[in-house]
């Protein structure tokens, strides 16, 4: 079963990899971004497994963008590799966010439901208030990144957009497969059993709080290398990064994904990214309606794609 | 101590607008345990059809007054309308859905309203700046404000005082705390929850609106409106308790003040300061300020 | 024989509420429970404490000597002392047979008195849900989803997943509430033949006498938090204060040789 896993993701990667390069630049750019989302909503595919839904994914997505750049702008360290290089940029920043993550998970780990949500809610809002008044970092501006390596490959001109999507590519495959090992591991297995009745998996001898620390930490560091992939790609990154709709947009994808396999978060994230760009040039005062109009379909008619959600029993109607 | 009593007054200014807004979020919780996310979308909602009515009005040439009396009226419009369009049209579908679950309807809701806001009155920005000023100035000590400003106070009071006694005394309000115990049992004893339900949400997304509706006159109609003030209520009903009236009072008063204190003596912390209340709030005590015992679950 | 669990001046208070008033016991390894009182009585609370729970508000709980008083459930279950529920505790979603698979994988996780000690692979935890799917008679139903089965085959799946932690203390929670007369029988000697395979030290509540009398060979009665009796079935439903607080007067007594008691 594992090898067969192993080698649909293998080709996925092969067809990825010899695919884009021929795909139009615009094309390119928009799977990057499609792959840098899909990493955090891989993160809210864990989290919503245990029943978790968290409204702050946004805090490690921002933290991941900012991480390399911001490191070196606030403690005034010269340009080096970290600050230049595709694939440590947005590695760096998974390490960032999963430190924070690690802290902040010893109190996360402790509320369920609309706490949970609202308490993540709560610190990607505080990131985004330290944010925009921080001017090393240029406050609600922002400010520009670029790289010019890849793994520490000098780039040529005209190969860059290529070198990050490869990245990209590579980055979610590894990601992809590692998700895989474990959500069939024994430990990753318990998200709906914790999500179905936490006092029963206690009675029988595990710690529920490890365990959502633990996919806390592994939804975060998913989370800030795809804000590092998104960062490269844009070229630029500001605190809405940190915002409240940014998160509630990967709740949104991850919603429509739904949680049956480990693709599902890049190909929903895919499929809206495609939709948005489409319905952006077309009607840009109605694509959110129609996101909302989507949601509310899904909710009410594929209930595949909450499956998570709708493991647990609600009140009596 | 000049800039304390400045602090003071404009946090209880800032607190009373906040509340009128979170009392309505707080009550739809409290009823319908749903945590409404398009709160913020019918607030702006409020401000925008008050916008439209003002500027209509003094467009006609009508006595300046009357304009006062169209800020009610915006609310009361958008509280009828949409009010019953969204519980009676969606959200009954959906009782008995985990709370998240709700959360998410909630939320496509807001992202629904937030574009039927551009599509109806586009993305410039409104005012209705002359109500504002119609009713004088006052001054405390050196400080100058507007009578329209007292006005605000007095009205969440008001509103405040209405609600209790709403709930506490009359037999309508009874039936609804009878139905925020337990819903179950209220419908078993005859309660009609589903009119409860449909009341409710009306009241909330009236109240909503109604904080709209005020704060048109003091800033720029937007359409980042409602995205802002959600979180802002949120904030308030974390740390009052959601569902607690008293309970959106005290967190109405405290984000007023620690937003007024920041603004005043530390601008950089404004916005990171409610939040990291909230956050605190939530760490010590989730379940708000105004927490209720829970039940033996084994 | 020392004994495997003991508990000395057990007390546990809700307000003006008495759940549990100086309950000493000692019970030997081995031996089969039952524990009878009215509604409230305190016998889900002695449960509770046992498990970790609750904690009481004085005495202490000894297992085999040692003093667990103050461990939480998870703790209490590493240990070897399991307990089914009285409301059946699964994993609504899952199936029967991912239930059991989800609480092998705990166990592996903990690992700590799991048998071997070491990580089991896959197909040895397989093996083992299979297994125990086949001892309780749940195979029939082991792709239905545990959210819609009968009672009776939640409250023996509920059982089953205490038991493959393989513990040496089972607390079974009125494990026939809920379940049909006819079904009542079926569930205890399906329990009793599964556990009987292991050597397991049962301590069970129960409100149907009859089932009582037949499983066990001691009977603690509970009434107002305090033991009221200790002693063979025979005995301890022979006794006046039993007849008065738990199974009542009505029925002949048992000595008498006339029919079933029968406390409701």
């Amino acid at each position: 079963m594992r090898d067969r896993a192993v080698g649909w993701l293998g080709l996925g990667l092969v067809v990825f990899l010899a695919g884009g390069w021929w795909l139009p630049n615009w094309a390119q750019s928009l799977v990057i971004l499609a792959l840098g989302k899909g990493m955090v909503v891989l993160g809210l595919l864990l989290l919503m497994r245990c029943g978790l839904v968290s409204f702050g994914q946004g805090l490690y997505y921002c933290l991941g963008a900012y991480a390399a750049v911001a490191v070196g702008k606030i403690f005034r360290l010269p340009d080096s590799l970290l600050t230049s290089d595709a694939l440590l940029m947005p590695l760096f920043g998974g390490v960032v966010a999963g430190v924070i993550a690690f802290i902040l998970g010893f109190l996360l780990a402790n509320y369920r439901s609309i706490f949970f949500a609202m308490l993540s809610l709560a610190f990607s809002m505080i990131l985004y208030g330290l944010l925009i008044k921080m001017s090393v970092l240029g406050s609600s501006d922002g400010f520009n990144i670029a790289y010019s390596t890849a793994a520490g490959v000098v780039l040529r001109p005209g190969t860059h957009l290529y070198a990050l999507y490869a990245v990209a590519a590579i980055i979610v495959f590894v990601a992809m497969l590692a998700l895989n090992g474990y959500l069939r591991s024994h430990r990753g297995r318990l998200g709906p059993a914790i999500r179905d009745n936490e006092l029963r998996v206690e009675y029988m001898g595990a710690s529920v709080r490890r365990i959502v620390h633990l996919n806390y930490v592994i939804a975060a560091v998913l989370a800030g290398i795809g804000g590092g992939l998104v960062a490269l790609s844009i070229g630029h990154i500001d605190p809405d990064l940190a915002y409240w709709t940014t998160s509630g947009e990967f709740v949104f994808v991850a919603i429509l994904s739904g949680t049956a396999n480990v693709a599902a978060p890049f190909a929903g994230s895919l499929l809206f990214e495609w939709i948005k760009s489409v319905a952006y040039q077309y009607t840009p005062y109605t694509w959110q309606m129609v996101l909302g109009i989507a949601m509310l379909l899904v909710i009410m008619f594929l209930p595949a794609g909450l499956w998570s959600l709708l493991g647990r029993r609600g009140r009596g109607a | 101590m000049t800039d304390l009593v400045s602090v003071l007054i404009d946090g209880v200014i800032y607190s009373s607008y906040l509340f009128i807004i979170a009392v309505g979020l707080t009550l739809i919780y409290g009823v319908m345990k749903i945590l409404n996310m398009a709160h913020g979308s019918l607030y702006a909602l409020g401000a925008y059809v008050a916008a439209t009515l003002v500027g209509a009005w003094f467009n006609a040439g009508l006595n300046p007054y009357g304009s006062l009396a169209l800020l009610g009226l915006a609310a009361l419009l958008v509280g009828v309308v949409a009010g019953p369009i969204i519980e009676r049209g969606l959200l009954r579908f959906m009782y008995g859905r985990d709370e998240v679950v709700l959360i998410l309807v909630t939320y496509s809701v807001f992202l629904i309203l937030e574009d039927v806001i551009k599509l109806v009155w586009g993305v410039e920005s409104y005012s209705a700046y002359q109500p504002y000023g119609l009713l004088g100035n006052f001054d405390v000590g050196d400080l100058p404000y507007t009578v329209y400003d007292a006005l605000l106070v007095i009205v969440a009071v008001l509103v405040g005082v209405a609600l209790t006694f709403v709930l506490t005394r009359t037999r309508q309000g009874k039936l609804l705390l009878a139905v925020i115990h337990d819903r179950e049992v209220s419908a078993a004893m005859g309660i009609n929850v589903e009119r409860v339900y449909l009341v409710t949400f009306t009241i909330g997304t009236m109240l909503a609106a109604l904080g709209g509706a005020l704060i048109a006159p003091k800033v720029s109609v937007v359409p980042a409106m409602g995205v802002e003030v959600i979180v802002l209520a949120f904030a308030v009903e974390v740390i009052g308790g959601l569902g607690s009236l008293p309970g959106a009072a005290l967190g109405a008063i405290i984000v007023g003040l620690v937003r007024s204190a920041a603004v005043h003596y530390l601008p950089e912390v404004e916005l990171f300061s409610i939040y990291l209340v909230m956050a605190l709030v939530l760490i010590v005590r989730p379940k708000g300020l105004f927490s209720a015992v829970e039940a033996r679950k084994i | 024989m020392a004994a495997i669990l003991q508990t000395e001046g057990l007390t546990k208070r809700f307000g003006a509420v008495t759940a549990a008033d100086d309950i000493n016991v000692s019970i030997e390894p081995d031996t089969v429970v039952g524990l009878i009182g009215g509604n409230g009585a305190g016998k889900t609370t002695f449960i509770n404490m046992v498990t970790g729970y609750l904690k009481p508000d004085a005495g202490t709980i000894r297992y085999a000597g040692s003093v667990i008083t103050q461990l939480i459930p998870r703790s209490v279950t590493q240990l070897g002392i399991c307990r089914s529920f009285q409301i059946p505790q699964l994993f609504d979603s899952l199936t029967v047979r991912d239930n059991l698979l989800a609480a092998l994988g705990v166990v592996v996780l903990g690992g700590k008195h799991w048998a071997s000690g070491a990580t089991l692979a896959s197909e040895r935890v397989e093996a083992a849900a299979d297994e125990t799917l086949a001892r309780f008679g749940l195979d029939d139903y082991r792709d239905i989803l545990s959210g819609v089965l009968p009672e009776g085959i939640r409250k023996l799946l509920d059982i089953a997943m205490a038991m493959v932690v393989r513990p040496r203390i089972l607390l079974l929670d009125e494990p026939t509430s809920g379940v049909s007369a006819d079904e009542k029988f079926v569930i205890m000697d399906t329990v009793m033949a599964a556990v009987r395979a292991n050597r397991v030290t049962i301590l069970f509540v129960e409100h149907d006498m009859d089932i009582v009398r037949r499983y066990t060979e001691r009977i603690l009665a509970f009434y107002e938090g305090r033991i009221i009796a200790d002693d063979t079935p025979d005995t301890v439903l022979d006794d006046d204060e039993v007849r008065k607080y738990v199974t009542g007067t009505t029925h002949a007594r048992v000595t008498s040789g006339a029919g079933s008691d029968a406390a409701h």
